[in-house]
């Protein structure tokens, strides 16, 4: 059975501008079929047991199974004149849902895997930051995150020291806030938001508001895709293929601060589909 | 030289590839393959009827093939030897890359991107590719050849090499094919190789990182 509190949480479920005529997007969520179809003008997410309520927003289609507990957390960022929004599709990936939002908070991977783009050995020690759960808004947020990045974004001419703030604002959505190479004063904003499709399988949908106007959308996104599928396969081979809640074999380090963070919240609040309970 | 290109695809990889192991530059143009669709559009249409990425134009040559892109990149023993064995099993090799991108691609895009297909039998056609080519290059290793034709890699190693590497994207492990994982190894090391993702550079070749002190001089 999942828990009452999983259900009653607000999952993307389909990229807003895609949404065809019945069938639709034919997909799953927390492991039950469900149809995304436009029905006239309006966007239905339907179940086995009746439509689901759903939310447009940023671009995408977000639905809860059970009751909403809340609404969709905000990005009060999207509303802001000037940025550019860009949904950058859609990625399987065979992982754990919270796996997926694990990865996109941690840093220390980015020399290695993000290897001369996001990060450039020798630069692979992350300094101190910053972590809490905000009890006002009940996410987890990390902030004085610092490091040195060789092509920190599509508009970055070169190698600049970036400065990060991550937001797990729901159990499969995180947002990050990095120094926007073409405007200092503001932060480029990306999303990435994860439908759990089953506790091993999730498909991806990064999305951005980004200061850029010159930089062509195809680039932009293929910039996005590029980061993220190089994360893939690391993820798929990721174990256990669960997310253990609780320290086990895996020992953190003071760089994976966030991650703790983000475990320690799951539990807390019952997140647990996708989790493993027993310590690994 | 400009290449349309998608930055997730096998074949416009082929030619990146290609490309920076002549030392060609190549100008590459995004299209907006996933999600937008765009080379189904009527503006690519007009440029590739096909409907079908990579493009590769030069003046007023425009090449829609992955592998006559190859050939125009390639240079003196990149083509094969100039006998009818050499090129006949360059060509041979080509032939076979087309196998590779209609099962192992296709189940890649399957499982990646949500492309349809029966994604059981796309793998299965992938695995008897593997294990061709697998007993291909164990033979080869027997006479002291690494690459597919020979001694030297040839445009047949460029246009078979990503879609192999990538099989993983598409759930078929490479696991079980040593003589495969060594030519990997090998086209992953020639001078100018470039990656892509899922195609990781050869980390554990670079020397080691004299910055780290020993432990014991640690405070």
């Amino acid at each position: 059975m999942i828990p009452d509190v999983v259900l009653n949480e607000w999952y993307p479920v389909a990229m807003a501008a895609m949404v065809g005529p019945w069938p639709g997007r034919q997909t799953m969520l927390l492991g039950s079929e469900i149809n995304v179809f436009l029905d006239g003008d309006a966007i239905v997410v339907r179940g086995a047991a009746g439509d689901l309520a759903v939310t447009l927003a940023y671009g995408h289609v977000w639905a809860c199974p059970g009751t909403p507990a809340h609404p969709l957390f905000p990005i009060p960022e999207a509303a802001q004149p000037g940025r550019r929004l860009v949904d950058c599709g859609v990625v399987r990936v065979k992982c754990s849902p919270l796996r997926a939002v694990e990865n996109f908070l941690d840093i220390a991977h980015f020399p290695f895997v993000h290897t001369d783009v996001l990060g450039a050995e020798p630069h692979t020690e992350v300094g101190r930051y910053d972590v809490q759960i905000r009890e006002d808004s009940d996410e987890v947020w990390a902030t004085k995150v610092h490091f040195y990045q060789p092509q920190a974004a599509k508009s970055a001419a070169g190698g600049i020291v970036t400065e990060y703030m991550y937001r797990v604002a729901a159990s499969t959505s995180a947002v990050l806030y990095k120094t926007c190479p073409n405007n200092p004063d503001e932060w480029d904003v990306i999303g990435i938001f994860v439908q759990p499709l089953t506790e091993e399988l999730c498909e991806v949908w990064p999305w951005m508001a980004l200061f850029d106007d010159t930089t062509p959308q195809a680039d932009l996104i293929q910039f996005q895709q590029m980061i993220f599928l190089q994360d893939r396969s690391i993820l798929e081979n990721q174990i256990p293929r669960l997310l253990p809640l609780d320290p086990g074999k895996e020992i953190p380090t003071q760089a994976d601060l966030t991650s703790i963070a983000y475990r320690r919240w799951l539990k807390r609040k019952g997140l647990t589909y996708g989790a493993q309970m027993v310590a690994a | 030289m400009k290449l349309y290109d998608y930055v997730l695809s096998a074949s416009c990889y082929k030619i990146r590839l290609m490309a920076a192991l002549m030392g060609v530059k190549l100008h590459t143009e995004a299209v907006d393959f996933h999600p937008g669709r765009a080379h189904k559009s009527t503006a690519f249409r007009a440029l590739n009827p096909a409907g079908t990425l990579p493009v590769l134009v030069d003046g007023n040559l425009t090449l829609t093939e992955t592998t006559a892109m190859l050939v125009y990149l390639a240079r003196g023993t990149w083509l094969g030897n100039p006998t009818p064995t050499s090129a006949a099993k360059v060509q041979q090799w080509l032939a076979f890359s087309a196998r590779l991108g209609a099962s192992l691609g296709m189940a890649r895009l399957h499982d990646m991107l949500l492309y349809p297909g029966d994604i059981d039998a796309l793998r299965r056609a992938g695995i008897d590719a593997l294990r061709e080519l697998e007993s291909h290059l164990t033979e080869a290793r027997f006479h002291g050849h690494i690459f597919l034709t020979g001694d030297m890699p040839t445009i047949a190693d460029i246009a078979c090499f990503p879609n192999v590497a990538l099989a993983p994207d598409g759930g078929v492990s490479l696991d079980d094919y040593p003589s495969i994982r060594l030519w990997s190894r090998a086209i992953r090391a020639l001078p100018g190789f470039i990656e892509m993702p899922g195609i990781h550079r050869l980390h554990e070749l670079k020397p080691a990182p004299e910055a780290v002190p020993p432990l014991e001089s640690l405070p």
